[in-house]
């Protein structure tokens, strides 16, 4: 180990180097390895073939989520099967039933629909409080970097490194360059987490982070809430970068304390001095630095089909020669049915979505209930509002937050990926429109054939009420 | 795996960027629990297209794809792999690939060749002529070569990749089984892990 300053990543990097030899990946031990049920069935089956075990179950957790409904989840030990079952897809649940099945035979902790505790595994990880600082974690899905938000290295992982994870604990990786993305100033009244994250994507681009650990640095990033870092960091990959993490500090440690699985009376003493220990040291050089100035940003939504295709919302539809890329400028605006220079709020929607691990955590939820406290959903204006777990959806309903939504017409449901993806029931119809607090607005990541505007759950709940894209200042 | 040395074939030219792994494989695809029959949900959404480069029966039986700037990003799914390699894929040569999909493919058998843009911008000419180009993929010499296709001279492009990836590649080794050669490795570090690390159960 070096004496030289180092970053956060590089502390994090060092201390979990099981083995290290010239010439060959470093072996990265895995403090915490996330599991569920649409990537992990064939590392399971690879497991089996060789007669092998989950080496850490203490270190593995398993939820189900991207496939299943949110709606009809009566409550703990709702039937996968059967004509009380939400699940009514056959193909949804052998898929389900293998997670069931490999949790049992396996030892593996498993949140099952309608458990308290089930939720999108990037927002059940940080509220068990099995997400702290300084650690390694792994998931078979490329919003795993969520975790960075408190200061671990977190990142998605294929298949194959699912099943490597659980027969070793360990992953061979090559150590990537790092980047600062320094957010200086201070995020104006009604700019959230997403509009800053929006705006660092368009500044990078989609492959600019790629082979980096973004650290986001600076005021504003010091200023967000545990929720709004965690917003931050779960898009790092829609820049390119795997992981994107955020020093610890007293938000993080606020946070932390209490939580089931946070270390408690003297162990928590202990964990929190090794906590201090992990910010960047000053003189530590990154391999790259980008700094976007916070004071003069707006609510920014994505008008193509990446999401580095993203403008302030109060712009319009640009014209193709003038971006970056004119070629996928192009083929965006034909999928997305749009004409350059149409103002983006004069862009209506069909259908609006707040939820999913970018957007799904009580205060995405507080901040789009602020917005429709009083007002209604504009007629033939879908608005499904889907907490990130249970638990989640338990503080809103405590809160009355359940109340502000189906008074002003909208859905609310239990939890899930929900219409994040497109593999589950919750979907756009072909040529469907949709404002979306998710994190890609891809080709037919909503449905086959939807059109994907990504924006802020604030902007998203004004955009309910009047049916085109809305920033709350509109209204 | 399948070892990866060498692979001689029709090139398919993808001129798109930015082509995510949700185009690659949709994720009504992903509900399956093997990681066989994948194919048939290569770019599904594209191949509805009749004048979609992989509807072109010029192409049929292609073995290596060529694609603009960053390819393979955004889902972790290496159903997107298992795909590419069941339609017959071998290799996809492109600017730059998205980090996930980069290390699946290596684990999985596909082989991820980075050439610069005018190269790969030669190359989907090249395999769009008539007749098109032979591409040769030699991962032992670390370099692609095309011969025919309208281009002036043979074309030979060297490209990076790390030793240790490409021994694997060319032995078709399983990475678990390298790694628990090391187990002891993993035994102590695991005894030198402080306490109050969190457990799952």
């Amino acid at each position: 180990m070096s004496s030289a300053p180092r970053t956060l990543a590089e502390k994090i990097w060092d201390a979990h180097v099981v083995r290290s030899e010239q010439g060959e990946p470093d072996l990265l031990f895995i403090d915490l390895h996330l599991v569920h049920e649409v990537t992990s069935p064939q590392a399971f089956d690879g497991l089996r073939a060789a007669g092998r075990k989950i080496r850490r179950p203490d270190l593995t957790i398993a939820t189900e989520d991207h496939n299943v409904p949110t709606t009809g989840i009566t409550g703990p030990g709702v039937p996968l099967t059967g004509p009380d079952s939400p699940v009514t897809d056959p193909v949804s649940r052998t898929q389900v039933e293998a997670l069931r099945r490999n949790a049992a035979e396996f030892g593996m902790r498993l949140h099952p629909m309608g458990d308290a505790s089930q939720g999108i595994v990037h927002v059940i990880g940080p509220q068990l409080g099995l997400t702290q600082p300084g650690m390694v974690i792994v998931c078979g899905d490329s919003h795993t970097s969520t975790h960075g938000a408190v200061g671990a290295l977190a990142f998605g992982i294929g298949t194959s490194e699912v099943e490597h994870v659980l027969a070793t604990q360990t992953l061979p990786q090559v150590k990537p360059k790092t980047m600062a993305v320094n957010v200086s100033g201070a995020l104006p009244s009604g700019v959230t987490a997403k509009d800053l994250i929006l705006a660092i994507i368009a500044e990078i681009g989609t492959g600019g982070g790629q082979g980096y650990i973004i650290e986001y640095r600076g005021e504003a990033i010091r200023s967000l809430s545990m929720d709004g870092r965690l917003t931050v960091c779960n898009m790092s990959i829609e820049a390119g970068a795997r992981a994107g993490l955020i020093a610890p500090d007293e938000v993080t440690f606020d946070y932390l304390k209490g939580r089931p699985h946070a270390p408690s009376g003297a162990a928590w003493e202990t964990a929190l001095e090794y906590w201090r220990s992990l910010p960047t040291d000053e003189g530590a050089a990154f391999d790259r630095e980008v700094t976007i100035d916070a004071s003069v940003l707006t609510p920014y939504v994505t008008w193509g089909t990446n999401p580095g295709q993203a403008l302030p919302l109060s712009d319009s539809v640009p014209d193709p020669a003038s971006t970056r890329d004119p070629g996928a400028a192009q083929r965006a605006l034909t999928y997305m049915g749009l004409t350059a220079g149409t103002p983006l709020r004069d862009i209506p929607v069909d259908t609006v979505f707040v939820g999913s691990c970018t957007n799904g955590r009580i205060s995405d939820l507080r901040a789009a209930a602020d917005v429709l406290r009083g007002r209604r959903v504009a007629s033939g204006v879908r608005m499904l509002v889907v907490p990130g777990s249970m638990q989640v959806r338990q503080l809103a309903e405590e809160e009355g937050l359940n109340e502000v939504f189906t008074a002003a017409g909208a859905e609310w449901r239990s939890a899930g990926c929900s219409m994040c993806l497109g593999m589950n029931p919750d979907t756009l119809s072909p040529g469907e429109r949709s404002a979306s607090t998710s994190n890609r607005n891809f080709e037919g990541r909503q449905g086959k054939g939807g059109r994907t505007h990504l924006v802020s759950p604030a902007v998203a709940a004004a955009t309910a009420v009047t049916g085109r894209l809305t920033a709350p200042a509109d209204l | 795996m399948e070892p990866f040395v060498t692979q001689t074939g029709r090139a398919v030219p993808l001129r798109r960027s930015n082509v995510d792994t949700d185009q690659i494989i949709p994720a009504s695809y992903l509900k399956r629990v093997t990681r066989e029959g994948f194919g048939d949900g290569l770019f599904a959404a594209w191949r509805e297209d009749p004048s979609f480069v992989l509807n072109q029966p010029r192409y049929d039986g292609a073995t290596i794809l060529v694609a603009d700037t960053d390819f393979g990003i955004g889902s972790s799914r290496e159903h997107a792999v298992w795909a590419l390699l069941d339609y017959g894929f071998r290799a996809v040569i492109a600017p730059r690939f998205g980090d996930i999909f980069r290390t699946n493919a290596t684990k999985a058998g596909l082989l991820p060749v980075v050439l610069p843009e005018k190269t790969v911008a030669l190359l989907q000419d090249a395999a769009e002529a008539d007749p098109p180009a032979s591409v040769t993929v030699d991962l032992a010499g670390r370099e692609v070569r095309a011969t025919g296709g309208g281009l002036a001279d043979s074309l030979a492009a060297a490209f990076e990749i790390d030793d240790y990836t490409r021994w694997r590649l060319m032995e078709g080794l399983d990475d678990i089984g390298l790694t628990l050669r090391h187990e002891d490795a993993v035994s102590a570090f695991e005894a030198s892990r402080p306490g109050w690390l969190p457990v799952t159960q």
